[in-house]
């Protein structure tokens, strides 16, 4: 603290000198702004600038397979030397993806005068590389941008990944990223049946193209949303998205983090937002959150009413021993969920929100949405029921069906998409919610009967279905 | 611009590197034959410098889907529908704005517009140039071009046809300029594209010209001549077939954006409106 407020005093004595001075320069000569190297050269036959070992893998523990990544002498786009990846399958005891940062060896890179981070590219086989991007840092990723699903050719091809606002990039050292699993030519569900392949990245370096034009910035995926909300409460704005027209004429979007944005609030004495996105609810009222990004205005917009705080859910009174939790902060979860599974044809709105660090998860516009652990089936065999309690703020004459599915052997959920019923070795259980009190919270015991009672080692989902907005907390499996 | 227009590809390639380089060897380049006049003498000028104003001594604008013209869809399955709206033209801020906008407007899915300058400026010769900053996205056709007078009832394509400038949206950095006469026109017209490096046609203003004489018109973008078409190409491109209609009457200016049509194709789901095509000024010079 001492410290800052020398600097600022140091600051004060300048800008003062300046004014006696009556010039129209807003810094002093003396004034120099630290300043990093601007080399956009990553890989060309070496790698440029970067650390001895400038691939820093993700974490082996999470599948990462760390043998599959080095240089190959044999191939390259231009010179004498490529960037190897060899994509492993599913069963690799290495590791089933592959993926990673490169990382500046200093402290940092000045990308400001660059537009684009590009690079050639080719596969053994016509397979899609997961994701591809820059900024991460394996610290605060602040500035982490990233494009999914980079179509490979069998031949060399040029890839351009734009920079959403280089202005913002004045000291970066994560120059790279990319992760790739394998290649599924059955189906598009990962379930063991993909396959190995082996793609090479030459020439990869940030330029100055020129071409990178009209930008496209989106918040909430482009959606004006409406939202209740409590105070107290904070909300992640979600949806982060630049899209740039490229020279040949295409888009190109890439998802980012939110400090590329400048969020802005409409109403300071309802809602306030961080450099992070994360909107605290502050007061009642009505606020808008919109966002800017390098000046132009964000797609998409959330209008928070907010009348008041939410009333936390009842504390739960099972002891933790009986307990397995999907989502409460009584016990301790044993799966991560996810609440925004993105099924096609959803309206769903879902997000999680803090109550003074009570966490719960409200949902808006619901037709049919899920809660996922299906990475991390739980194994509920020695479980009688499920509990959740639900809020809802306005009366309704719908109710909500909740479907809880057992995966199967194959840890994958199998749904019918014609009649919504699971199939092969997936069963459910389906529970309506009625009965439910404008303003206050009401608890539900659901029994694990029906196909679940023979049925429960792998309880991968929870299918909600309809119902008016509502919201959801303390949700775990239970025996009496 | 009037029919359809494809540009033509270079399927003779093989064949024309051995005429080239024989050209090179045994004759002067282009550039150290050909006629070049100096044309210094500015006869009109519109820097669209007055809000709100479009200057009718000037300009005329063409309304409609081109059915009244007898040539639906202007002879090229376009899809807007002209209109003199100032949704659709405009003077703003020193520029003219032709906005192409995707509305449903008497029983077209797009309006636009596009003014000419017919009987209003007229002119044989002389050096025609505009500064734009063009539309993108697919679907979108952007034009400056000049069509012959045709008070001697003469019609398309003996009145000839000079594209200054036409761009499609899905091709950002490339323009191209193309002649249209008897003997090459639509499908068949004489053209060349130009492609810009690290930059773009939607995001920079150029300045977009001819200069065109006895003979010859030469084709040039901001401070680059990238093509010049004679009596000689015609006669090369249309096996002797085709008829030089470029000595024999003045000719209008046409500035407009079409939206969809056989060259460009329609727009998609991608295609943002709406779209404008800025320009700063259009300026006319004779020798």
């Amino acid at each position: 603290m001492k410290k800052v407020n020398n600097i600022y005093k140091a600051l004060t004595v300048i800008c003062s000198a300046s004014l006696i001075l009556g010039c129209e320069r807003g810094l002093s000569e003396e004034v120099e702004f630290a300043s990093f190297p601007n080399n956009g050269d990553i890989f060309t036959d070496a790698p440029v600038g970067l650390t001895d070992e400038f691939f820093i893998s993700f974490d082996p523990a999470a599948g990462a397979n760390t043998e599959g990544f080095g240089t190959d002498d044999n191939v390259a786009f231009e010179g004498r030397s490529s960037i190897r990846i060899d994509v492993p399958s599913p069963n690799d005891p290495n590791g089933n993806f592959i993926g990673g940062i490169f990382l500046d060896r200093g402290d940092g890179r000045d990308l400001s005068g660059f537009d684009a981070l590009t690079f050639w590219a080719k596969g053994s086989t016509t397979a899609a590389v997961g994701l591809v991007g820059f900024g991460n840092d394996f610290e605060e990723n602040k500035f982490s941008v990233g494009q999914s699903n980079i179509q490979l050719s069998t031949d060399w091809r040029k890839y351009t990944i734009p920079i959403p606002d280089p202005s913002k990039l004045i000291q970066e050292r994560g120059l790279f990223a990319f992760s790739a699993g394998g290649l599924d030519v059955v189906d598009t569900v990962p379930n063991g049946n993909e396959i190995g392949f082996t793609f090479w990245i030459d020439e990869l370096r940030f330029e100055k193209l020129g071409t990178v034009a009209q930008p496209r910035p989106r918040i909430f995926g482009g959606a004006n949303l409406t939202e209740q909300a409590f105070t107290g409460s904070t909300i992640l704005v979600s949806g982060l998205s630049q899209t740039f027209n490229l020279e040949d004429g295409s888009n190109s979007t890439v998802g980012l983090a939110p400090s590329y944005f400048d969020f802005e609030s409409s109403n300071l004495d309802v809602a306030i937002v961080n450099e992070l996105g994360e909107i605290t609810i502050i007061g009642e009222g009505t606020a808008t959150i919109t966002a800017q990004l390098a000046g132009v205005l964000a797609e998409g917009s959330l209008e928070i009413s907010t009348s008041g705080g939410l009333d936390p859910a009842p504390t739960p009174m099972q002891p933790q021993a009986n307990v397995l939790s999907v989502f409460s902060d009584a016990y301790t979860n044993v799966v991560t969920p996810n609440f925004t599974p993105g099924f096609g044809g959803s309206t769903t709105e879902a997000s999680v929100s803090s109550n003074g660090g009570d966490e719960f998860v409200t949902y808006a516009n619901n037709n049919f949405t899920g809660i996922l652990f299906d990475d991390n089936p739980i194994d509920a065999s020695a479980m009688q029921f499920m509990h959740v309690d639900i809020y809802v703020q306005e009366a309704s004459t719908s109710s909500i069906e909740f479907q809880i599915r057992d995966i199967g052997a194959n840890q994958t959920i199998n749904t019918n998409v014609n009649n919504g019923f699971p199939e092969l070795d997936d069963v459910d259980f389906r529970f309506t919610a009625t009965g439910l009190t404008p303003g206050q919270w009401t608890s539900f015991e659901i029994p694990l009967s029906g196909d679940l009672a023979t049925q429960k080692n792998n309880l991968g989902a929870i299918i909600l279905v309809g119902g008016p907005d509502f919201i959801l907390d303390n949700i775990y499996f239970y025996s009496n | 611009m009037k029919t359809m227009t494809i540009r033509k590809k270079h399927t003779l390639g093989v064949m024309l590197i051995g005429f080239v380089t024989l050209a090179t060897l045994t004759s002067c380049n282009t550039d150290e034959t050909q006629t070049v006049a100096t044309f210094d003498n500015l006869v009109l000028e519109d820097n669209f410098d007055v809000d709100g104003f479009i200057d009718t001594e000037i300009w005329n604008f063409d309304i409609g889907d081109g059915t009244a013209q007898g040539i639906p869809g202007w002879g090229n399955n376009e899809l807007q529908y002209y209109t003199d709206r100032p949704d659709n033209a405009a003077v703003e801020n020193g520029f003219l704005l032709i906005t192409a906008k995707q509305e449903a407007f008497n029983g077209a899915q797009y309006t636009s517009a596009r003014l000419q300058t017919k009987n209003k400026f007229q002119q044989l010769y002389g050096r025609f140039e505009a500064r734009i900053r063009l539309p993108y996205g697919q679907g979108m056709w952007p034009a400056f071009w000049l069509l012959g007078d045709d008070s001697d009832g003469s019609v398309w394509p003996q009145i000839g046809e000079i594209d200054i400038m036409e761009n499609v949206g899905d091709e950002p950095t490339q323009i191209f300029g193309t002649v249209h006469g008897p003997g090459y026109s639509g499908a068949e017209s004489v053209s060349k594209s130009y492609t810009l490096e690290n930059t773009r046609v939607d995001t920079e203003f150029h300045v977009y010209g001819i200069e065109w004489g006895p003979n010859y018109i030469n084709y040039y973008i901001d401070d680059v001549l990238y093509n010049q078409i004679t009596p000689e190409d015609i006669e090369e491109e249309t096996n002797g077939e085709g008829e030089w209609v470029f000595n024999d009457r003045p000719f209008y200016i046409i500035l407009n954006v079409a939206v969809g049509g056989n060259l460009p194709g329609p727009p998609n789901a991608e295609t943002e409106f709406p779209q404008t095509m800025l320009v700063d000024y259009v300026r006319v010079y004779q020798q």
